[in-house]
């Protein structure tokens, strides 16, 4: 599965001058993800997961927002830095060579076209042919996706489907011009749980069908163990731990991620443990503290020789095959602390 | 066993609504909660879940009469608050508590923390042993507010802080009971359980029961003793918690459970799962017989024709199904 990336970020950083200050949305991204695997992106809100992906479909602002680095897609015809490329030449790869789902599928849609028209003009924009060829294409996505009487229901208006078919239309749209790269951000995070199943479900049919490279973008742990092949874990703008599933799941690295795994209840298991909070909140993006952005609230700290948590901010170094950390824990108290916060429970 | 603290029998609210979008204009109404019996005791909490438009916001709020019901009885020991006038609910008012799911929306912007935190007070005209801002002041410190911040606004604090506020003004009164609507459905997942913790400190402290609204299941298995399931305002299933979770009986509850993610990938990825067809159906127009019926894999004729009693199916276990899950 893990043939040459297609896309690949390299010291990726996002800004954004405000009146406050310069807010550092994401800081130092480097990361990549080949056609058929799923990376999933997690963290708090605010952590820079929105931010980052939208700098990798060009959809910052240049005006407003600050971005260096670089992200490559790599096509066919030869790599393209999406950062550096033209305008132009980004309009043309979005939507074709790389797509994105959003949380609110009612923002992305407009109210006032039917669902058939929305689609036949996604199409339009890579494909010559009539209308009728369009809302042909239209309907056999909107039955690909699961659209009850598709060939009715393309006439309709978004407030006449529900929240799960909206996004199922949604994910008709980003596909229908075949791309390589899907960028779902938090695609179920607004719909029921039976719901999102099927939804989680129809993305990975999707994924298989297209063979794309698929970034999933959520919150919830249990919906990344169950889908991500590789997981990047992201706090206060900056990838802290990336690794495969069972790397994160099984042996965490990172001392926010063991926390943030020991925190959350689990439906499967019936113990009355009290849950083990991680105290505090995130830091502010615009006055980041010096040293690791997560000192604050990590009790491990005062583990590392030199107060080299206050001082310096750790890298994102390798731990493992292709298990990466950014934290001056050494490995022996690292074991230690998966123990301590495992056992509090 | 002692009398519960509070009591629900056959309690209801229904909506009047318009129904079929702009061409037609028939009176309908949205039967939002349909009959909800239930038994709660000091120091208990009881989960209420189901999905979007089940009905849990308006049980909890009918509850607490901040909707009047339309039918049935809510006896707080031992007294039906149902048919009381707004007057003679007053005194009750300080027993009961609702912490709410925005903490944005739910907190006044233009109000201190301060004033936020003694609205209970003032409302009910009570003056706190040393004096309001001493006890504001205790309170802020027992959720694990800085008292310092008194004078801050809410846009002053993350969301989380913004959560401690609304839990600070729900207990403010020492309340028997406190209803709360998804209290953390909007909180980071690392800040859930910060309020997760307190809320049953708290409950540990003080001895109040809760009725924890939400649709997130891991939540509700960790926080609740006792669970009901509803879906389209009816309640399915009814047990304590070990039960329901570890042996549910009624077939939306099991397909309810099977779509819950589990944040392991071994144990997650092996799972059965029950994938239901279609969307929930709309509360104005209920499927006839069980409302689950249109979704159910188990239907049959009966299903579409005849309505499920709730009953009872092994020791304080109830569900309403005409064919239960072995
Ligand atoms: N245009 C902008 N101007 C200023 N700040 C911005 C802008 N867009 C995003 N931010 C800030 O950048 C940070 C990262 O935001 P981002 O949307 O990536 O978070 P996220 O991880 O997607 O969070 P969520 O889980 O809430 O969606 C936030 O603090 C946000 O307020
Ligand atoms: N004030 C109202 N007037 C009319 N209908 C209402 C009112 N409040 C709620 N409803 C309807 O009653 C049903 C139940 O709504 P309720 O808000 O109680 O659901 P819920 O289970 O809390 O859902 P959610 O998980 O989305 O919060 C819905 O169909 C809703 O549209
Ligand atoms: S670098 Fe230091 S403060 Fe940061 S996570 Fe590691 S141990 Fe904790
Ligand atoms: S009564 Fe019938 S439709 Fe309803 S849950 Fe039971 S088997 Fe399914
Ligand atoms: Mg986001
Ligand atoms: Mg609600």
């Amino acid at each position: 599965m893990t043939n040459k990336p297609f896309l690949e970020v390299k010291n990726l950083n996002v800004a954004f001058p405000t009146e406050d200050g310069l807010v550092k949305a994401s800081s130092d991204i480097s990361f990549s993800v080949a056609r058929g695997e799923t990376l999933a992106v997690v963290g708090e809100s605010g952590s820079g997961k929105s931010v980052t992906s939208l700098a990798v479909m060009g959809l910052h602002n240049r005006k407003s927002a600050q971005i260096s680095g670089q992200a490559f897609l790599n096509l066919e015809s030869g790599p393209v830095d999406v950062i550096s490329a033209e305008d132009e030449v980004v309009r043309k790869l979005r939507g074709k060579a790389m797509s994105m789902i959003f949380q609110d599928p009612m923002s992305a849609l407009h109210p006032y076209y039917s669902i058939g028209n929305q689609l036949i003009e996604a199409w339009s924009l890579y494909n010559e042919g009539s209308k009728e060829d369009g809302r042909k294409r239209a309907i056999e996505m909107l039955d690909l996706v699961g659209i009850p009487a598709a060939d009715k229901r393309v006439d309709e208006y978004p407030h006449q489907f529900s929240g799960g078919m909206r996004q199922r239309v949604m994910i008709a749209m980003a596909l229908i011009n075949n791309p390589s790269l899907l960028i779902a951000d938090e695609p179920t995070t607004a719909l029921d749980v039976t719901v999102q199943s099927q939804i989680l479900q129809l993305i990975r049919d999707m994924q298989k069908e297209f063979n794309m490279a698929l970034i999933l973008i959520t919150h919830d742990l249990g919906v990344v163990a169950e889908v991500a092949d590789r997981v990047n874990v992201m706090y206060a703008g900056k990838i802290v731990e990336s690794g495969t599933a069972d790397d994160i799941y099984y042996r965490p690295d990172h001392p926010y991620a063991i926390g943030l795994l020991n925190s959350i209840p689990r439906v499967d298991q019936l113990e009355d443990k009290r849950l083990v909070a991680i105290p505090g909140q995130p830091p502010s993006l615009i006055h980041l503290p010096q040293g690791c952005s997560f000192r604050a609230r990590c009790e491990f700290a005062d583990r590392v020789p030199g107060n080299l948590c206050a001082t310096t901010t750790p890298t994102l170094d390798q731990k493992g095959d292709g298990h990466f950390s950014r934290c001056h824990l050494p490995e022996s108290e690292l074991i230690k602390a998966r123990v301590e916060i495992g056992g509090r429970k | 066993m002692t009398q519960p603290l509070l009591k629900l029998e056959g309690l209801k609210k229904h909506f009047p609504t318009t129904t079929g979008g702009a061409f037609s204009k028939t009176k309908g109404t949205v039967k939002a909660v349909d009959g909800i019996d239930l038994e709660i005791h000091a120091g208990q909490t009881i989960g209420l879940v189901g999905e979007s438009g089940c009905g849990k916001t308006t049980a909890g709020r009918t509850i607490l009469k901040l909707y009047e019901p339309t039918e049935g009885k809510i006896i707080f020991e031992g007294e039906d608050l149902a048919p009381l006038s707004p007057k003679k609910m007053k005194p009750y008012r300080s027993q009961m508590q609702m912490i709410f799911q925005d903490p944005f929306a739910s907190l006044n912007p233009r109000q201190t923390v301060g004033s936020l935190i003694s609205a209970p007070f003032q409302i009910q005209g009570i003056t706190p042993e040393g004096g309001i801002i001493e006890e504001v002041q205790r309170l802020m410190k027992r959720v694990g507010l800085n008292p310092e911040h008194i004078n801050r606004y809410p846009h002053e604090f993350s969301g989380g802080q913004r959560q401690r506020i609304g839990v600070a003004r729900a207990i403010a009164l020492k309340p028997k009971l406190i209803v709360a609507d998804e209290p953390v459905s909007a909180l980071d997942v690392s800040i859930q359980a910060q309020v997760v913790n307190l809320l049953e400190d708290l409950q540990d402290e003080f001895n109040m029961a809760y009725i924890f609204v939400a649709h997130d299941l891991s939540v509700v298995q960790h926080i609740s003793d006792r669970v009901i399931v509803m879906y389209l305002g009816k309640v399915m299933e009814e047990a304590d918690k070990h039960d329901l979770f570890s042996h549910p009986r009624h077939p939306y509850t099991k397909a309810l459970l099977s779509a819950v993610p589990v944040p392991d990938p071994k144990i997650g990825r092996a799972r059965e799962r029950i994938i239901l067809q279609g969307d929930l159906p709309s509360p104005v127009n209920p499927p006839a017989g069980c409302v689950f019926n249109t979704r159910c894999w188990k239907a049959q004729d009966r299903c579409r024709t005849e309505v499920p009693q709730l009953m009872q199916i092994g020791v304080n276990h109830r569900i309403a199904c005409h064919f239960p899950e072995a």
